[in-house]
């Protein structure tokens, strides 16, 4: 049984030869050919040598970030923003080492990066070496592959082949270890035009037949839904969905990945599902008699007990990656596909067959329609706002207001992240950046930090908890000396609000170590971050009142440069609807 | 329920924990593993025995099939393939029982390949009912020491 088919090589074109150059110099090379514009890269001992080449360079702009993670993080924003591979460079050890939470990162949410490492001359692996670690050991099981270069003729091609395995198929991190001794060595490098791997083939496409039966299978259902993720982002597929989409009349639920993938403000729109998704959402994909599950991958988060999830309804399941189908939840009908091409062809058939894309007044599905618009009515995302006090949801509300909805959001992790899914309307895709597989605090700054330097053209802003903002701050600095005009709104409440939630619905409020702020002087905002800010130079204000909140959002609007609003909020506050992790959509808490 | 995969690898650097921690950091038991040179001298073959249910199987084949450096995986079912393993081991045999030993390795087919003055070493082959049928016999008169290939397989058609 033959399962794998190998990647034909590309119609032959005769490498390039290069003139004498170190090792460092010919990796270099290589990401110019491969058309990197900016790499995030902190030096050390082991990565020296590097560092030296990219002080040559005219076509890659070195950002230094002040910690490797903020690197690692701003490579993400930066990939996902524009779908490019994100680049990233450390040392040997530590450096490496702090790279490992933002690999991790990338890998959950198929994130396209070529993370590139220092390691110890070859002579000293293995001995116990300053600063050596097994990088590529411990990065093993959140890589999507990688190299440990052990012959300086190999970097042409393992650098080729890292940006195409990362861009390609299912993205994900490719990690390639350096050592220094390679990076010193001379040769004359030959620069490969085209990349053979016979392991790899990542342009699956599916079959007309399978194609066909989805469609049969949409002309006999009553209750159709979408559910799609990060996948139509990651496969461009975002027109595709939303011809599809308005064709077939099928409305659209997203994962939290999937934000953008589908403009939330269409009528076909539910938003998005999940633990802290819309009741609207919820209710539709678990009672949809058809599920149309498209580049997602059936995340606990989304389908709380998976064994219930769309219990009574037959479930489609479009996606690039074969190992995701039957995974987490058993389907009627796996396609193994390309997004855009499966989305694209179904849009030909539908249009053959006489379905009119419209944009609204949708007709197909009335009862469908009706049942929806009433849990719509009944359950909408909602809030209670105060008068002074500013509610957390009320903050993003107006920053939506000011922005139009037209700004590229980042968000750390907790309370504050699904705040920012749930009151900004997203109608593009790759404008909402969230750490959503692993949760990693920290990431909403420096992810935003890359996001600026891949699009300056667009507002940046990262909606932060102070908990998460404190872990990488020192990334202030970096957006300071680069002049990189990144913002970021702290939703300080002064603890870790989601776990403080936690506690107070499954631990009797007991406080297990979620205040932030000084015990013994509870009055002080603690930290101070408008002092913090003043340290690294970038202007920040304090926001109390909720009469002072949309004049200073619209300051930090108009800021050429970084700029920080500390709004202070109450730490009370919940983030709902939830479902309880492991129960089902009918267990949802509203209030 | 165990199954039979064969896996064709590219020979390259950190192969081998590539796949075996495809299966630790995924849960799935790996019940043997062999690991050798194939006819091409860029790719080696894993013949892997696993435990679980069909949908252990089909996880652990799709896996297998992402790793980059995975150029084949072939699921062996029921009559499809040949295997074989290779079993050295160390039986208790004085100059008493000696001859009823040597007796049941001629019925197996087993070789003997060192003799010691109150231990017989031994080779056998075969598949895993003769092996495990043999082992027990061996049992009888005490075994001191065992080392074993690992099952290999072979696909009846190629």
């Amino acid at each position: 049984m033959k399962t794998k088919r190998s990647t034909k090589p590309a119609a032959k074109s005769a490498p390039e030869r290069g003139n004498v150059m170190n090792g460092a110099e010919i990796l270099v090379a290589c990401l110019e050919r491969e058309g990197v514009e900016v790499i995030f890269a902190y030096p050390g001992g082991a990565s020296m040598p590097m560092h030296q080449a990219l002080t040559k360079t005219r076509k890659i702009r070195t950002i230094l970030p002040r910690h490797e993670q903020g690197g690692v993080f701003a490579a993400e924003g930066y990939a996902r923003t524009t779908g490019k591979a994100g680049v990233c460079m450390a040392t040997s050890g530590p450096g490496a080492t702090n790279f490992v939470t933002g690999i991790a990162d990338a890998y959950m949410d198929s994130i396209p990066l070529v993370v590139i490492t220092g390691q110890v001359p070859q002579a000293m692996i293995g001995r116990g070496a300053f600063q050596e670690t097994d990088v590529f050991g411990v990065t093993l099981p959140m890589v999507k592959h990688s190299y440990l270069v052990w012959d300086i003729a190999e970097i042409p091609r393992i650098v080729k082949e890292a940006f195409y395995i990362a861009q390609s198929g299912r993205p994900g991190p490719v990690l390639i270890d350096l050592p220094k001794n390679i990076q010193i060595a001379s040769a004359k490098p030959i620069f490969p035009k085209t990349v053979s791997l016979r392991g790899y083939n990542p342009d699956v496409k599916a079959d007309d037949s399978a194609l066909q039966e989805v469609i049969g299978l949409m002309e006999k259902a009553r209750r159709p839904m979408i559910y799609c993720g990060g996948g139509v982002i990651s496969g461009s597929a975002s027109a595709e969905l939303l011809e599809f989409a308005e064709r077939a009349q099928i409305p659209v639920a997203t994962t939290l990945m999937g934000i953008g993938c589908f403009p939330e403000t269409h009528d076909l729109s539910l938003k998005w599902l999940g633990m802290h998704g819309t009741v609207y959402a919820n209710n539709a994909v678990n009672e949809a008699d058809l599920l149309l599950a498209i580049g997602v991958r059936f995340d606990d988060r989304v389908t709380g007990k998976v064994e219930q999830f769309c219990e009574h309804g037959t479930i489609v399941h479009i996606d690039i990656d074969n190992s995701e189908i039957n995974k987490n939840k058993l389907v009627s009908l796996p396609i193994l596909s390309d997004l855009k091409y499966a989305l694209g062809h179904m849009n030909k058939t539908l249009e053959k067959s006489g379905r009119k894309r419209l944009s609204k007044g949708f007709t197909r599905y009335p009862g469908w329609y009706a049942q929806i618009a009433k849990w719509k009515t009944a359950s909408p995302l909602t809030y209670k706002d105060t008068s002074d006090v500013i509610q957390p949801q009320h903050v993003i509300r107006e920053l939506y207001d000011l922005t139009k909805g037209d700004a590229i959001i980042t968000t750390g992790v907790g309370q504050h992240q699904m705040w920012a899914g749930q009151f900004y309307d997203f109608v593009k895709p790759r404008t909402f950046l969230t750490s959503a597989g692993l949760g990693t605090m920290g990431f909403g700054y420096p992810a935003a930090m890359g996001a600026k330097v891949a699009r300056p053209d667009k507002e940046v802003i990262d909606i932060d908890g102070d908990g998460s903002f404190l872990m990488n701050v020192q990334e202030l600095a970096t957006a300071h000396i680069e002049g990189i005009a990144a913002k970021a709104i702290i939703l300080n409440n002064q603890h870790l609000g989601m776990v403080v939630q936690w506690e107070d619905r499954f631990h009797g409020g007991n406080r297990g170590h979620t205040f932030l702020g000084d015990p013994k002087d509870l009055k002080r905002i603690y930290p101070d971050y408008v002092q913090i800010c003043k340290g690294f130079g970038v202007p920040c204000e304090r926001v109390r009142h909720k009469k002072d909140l949309r004049a200073a959002i619209q300051r930090l609007l108009d800021s050429k440069e970084a700029y920080i609003l500390d709004v202070m909020t109450p730490y009370t506050e919940h983030v709902l609807p939830m479902i309880p992790a492991g129960k089902t959509y009918k267990d949802i808490i509203t209030e | 329920m165990r199954h039979t995969i064969s896996i064709l690898v590219e020979n390259k650097f950190g192969v081998l924990t590539r796949v075996a921690g495809m299966f630790s950091g995924r849960g799935f038991n790996i019940d043997t593993l062999n690991v050798g040179p194939t006819l091409d001298s860029s790719a080696s073959r894993m013949t892997i025995v696993v435990r679980g249910d069909d949908k252990v199987l089909e996880q652990v084949i799709k896996q297998l099939e992402k790793l980059v450096d995975v150029i084949d995986v072939q699921d062996f079912r029921d009559e499809e393939y040949v295997d074989r393993e290779l079993v050295l081991l160390r039986v208790n045999a004085t100059s008493k029982n000696r001859a009823e030993v040597m007796q049941i390795c001629d019925i197996f087919r087993a070789k003997i390949i060192d003799v010691q003055p109150s231990k017989l070493a031994i080779e056998i082959t075969g598949t895993e009912g003769k092996i495990s049928k043999f082992l027990t016999l061996m049992e009888t008169f005490g075994v001191s020491d065992l080392t074993r290939t690992g099952k290999i397989a072979l696909s009846r058609t190629s």
